[in-house]
């Protein structure tokens, strides 16, 4: 069902990141989703990072709706719909390590903040990292990575998981990033025999599981995932490959 | 599962139950899992000539009773839809829905789905919401006649048509679709209808409007089916909310030969499908049905 909701707060996260919070009628589990819209933008999935009684989405200003987004301001309405999606499962006793790309992390922090499990935070530059607070309140150990080394480890996250993979052996991965990052992720979990659950993006318009837009090699990102295991990735031809286009024609990632 | 086959024309199903056009049919392993989840036939996602991006979102939202969509025929258009098909075709029927702006259109159209391999071609002449197609052509008799008999002189597989239940001459709309030589009348599609958010004090839907469907609109459908019967002599398909095997078993008794199932794919997953053939199975045999066809119809009589 659609809300509109009054936004409770807004608070930068960054030079490009707001959280935007508010309330809504329905319970939400981490790694889920809502389409999120106002008068003036297309309507969005967002992955929530909040997933209490407060809910929140952190939106990065990519383009004109997550702009329009960033004008919104406490006591402004916002139309909410959702939550859809499976989200992450940590209930089963493993030893999890979770990893945030980018504004992926917005994705991973409620599952952070429920599990305390160790955490990997990556961005391009220390000024790209986000919600560094939160995690460092949920988890013992919070790492970070940044491409151009001006914060924590000098490298990529994949990498620094197999550094930190090597000193702790965790039993899966939970994730979300840029497809490029969850690929290379997925390809040292295979290498490395360790378990992970992965959230995906594809372009969505009914977000409910009936339009088969945002579909993965037949599955639906936005009902049968957006959290897909280890084995149902290795069944997806597109993971890493190719994606849709708003009309449904195959888009390749990378040519050759 | 015997009983439950059945067929439509020429068209025999394993089960009587179909993906209705719309529903996880865009590419060809959505079609084929659909047809892996039980569902007899897969009626494609209506394809246009040319690749469409649809409506803006939103363009979907859950209501009381059902859902509002204004997708707006998103599609690749029907040179890159043979790729979908090569894969989704060779596991099983699929019925390839067209929606053209005019008779040339649709002929052209219906023709590369026989080429695709489609065991037959359903024309979308009945969607509400995307200007210059669908209910726009599908509310007018003699365009309609005049459609179906051009696409049905250029292809020699089954010719559907899809109507909308948004007018008050559907009888006369199928009989023209009869009159032109389709071989089935598919009926109903969505509902024309709005959603209004109060507090930004605008509709909702980037369309504006959109059409509804799911539980909501079975007693609309049910009740055009059972019209349609006594008017048409060609087979019938019912569609519309249904989830469950009595939704299925009413629109039978109306008169139809086989029905799609859509929204119900959101609130019971791909697999309704099995769900249905076999509830609809144990119905049969508690109530002494031997096959589909002894339901057809029956409760006319």
């Amino acid at each position: 069902m659609s809300e509109f909701v009054k936004i409770k707060s807004v608070t930068e996260d960054n030079y490009d990141t707001k959280t935007i919070a508010f309330e809504t009628s329905f319970e939400a589990k981490p790694g889920q989703f809502v389409m999120v819209w106002c008068p003036g933008m297309e309507e969005i999935p967002m992955s929530l990072s909040s997933t209490g009684k407060v809910k929140s989405i952190s939106v990065k200003r990519i383009g004109p709706d997550t702009e329009k987004l960033h004008q919104l301001k406490a006591g402004d309405t916002i139309g909410i719909r959702g939550p859809y999606g499976n989200g992450y499962d940590l209930s089963d006793g493993r030893k999890y390590l979770i990893i945030g790309g980018g504004i992926g992390t917005a994705s991973i922090m409620p599952a952070v903040e429920a599990s305390g499990a160790d955490t990997i935070i990556g961005g391009r530059s220390e000024r790209d990292l986000v919600m560094r607070d939160r995690a460092e309140k949920a988890a013992k150990n919070v790492w970070y990575s940044t491409d151009d080394g001006s914060f924590g480890f000098h490298g990529n996250t994949v990498q620094l998981f197999r550094e930190k993979h090597a000193e702790n052996h965790y039993d899966c991965v939970v994730a979300c990033g840029p497809e490029v990052m969850l690929f290379f992720l997925y390809k040292a979990c295979e290498e490395l025999g360790v378990d992970c659950q992965l959230s995906l993006e594809r372009h969505m318009k009914c977000g409910a599981g009936v339009c088969g837009c945002c579909v993965m090699d037949g599955q639906r990102v936005c009902k049968d995932g957006p959290v897909f295991t280890k084995t149902q990735i290795a069944q997806m031809k597109d993971f890493g490959v190719q994606k849709r286009d708003e009309c449904g024609r195959v888009v390749k990632f990378r040519k050759g | 599962m015997t009983a439950l086959k059945t067929a439509v024309g020429k068209v025999t199903l394993e089960n009587p139950g179909m993906v209705a056009s719309g529903i996880m049919d865009e590419t060809g392993a959505s079609m084929v899992r659909m047809l892996q989840a039980g569902a007899g036939a897969v009626v494609s996602k209506s394809i246009s000539t040319q690749p469409k991006a649809g409506h803006a979102n939103p363009c979907f939202t859950e209501v009381e009773g059902g859902l509002v969509n204004a997708m707006g025929l998103p599609g690749p258009g029907i040179e890159l839809f043979g790729e979908e098909m090569a894969e989704a075709v060779p596991h099983g029927n699929i019925v390839g829905s067209v929606a053209g702006g005019n008779a040339e259109e649709f002929t052209a159209l219906a023709v590369k789905m026989e080429e695709y391999g489609a065991c037959a071609v359903e024309l979308n002449m009945s969607c509400p919401h995307a200007k210059g197609y669908g209910m726009e052509l599908g509310t007018d008799p003699d365009m309609v006649k005049s459609i179906v008999s051009a696409v049905k002189s250029a292809v020699s597989i089954p010719v559907w048509a899809k109507l909308t239940p948004n007018t008050h001459i559907l009888p006369q709309i199928a009989l023209a679709a009869q009159d032109g030589g389709a071989d089935a009348i598919v009926a109903i599609n969505t509902l024309k209808a709005m959603v209004i958010s109060p507090e930004f004090a605008k509709p909702f839907l980037s369309n504006k409007f959109g059409g509804l469907s799911g539980p909501a609109v079975k007693p609309v459908g049910v009740r055009a089916i059972y019209d349609l019967y006594k008017v048409v002599s060609i087979p019938l398909v019912g569609v519309g909310g249904i989830s469950n095997w009595r939704d299925a078993a009413e629109y039978i008794m109306a008169g139809a030969q086989a029905f799609q199932i859509g929204s119900a794919v959101l609130t019971d997953g791909p697999e309704v499908f099995s769900k249905v053939n076999r509830d609809l199975e144990k119905f049969m045999k508690d109530y002494g049905y031997k096959s589909i066809k002894d339901m057809v119809g029956v409760a006319n009589e």
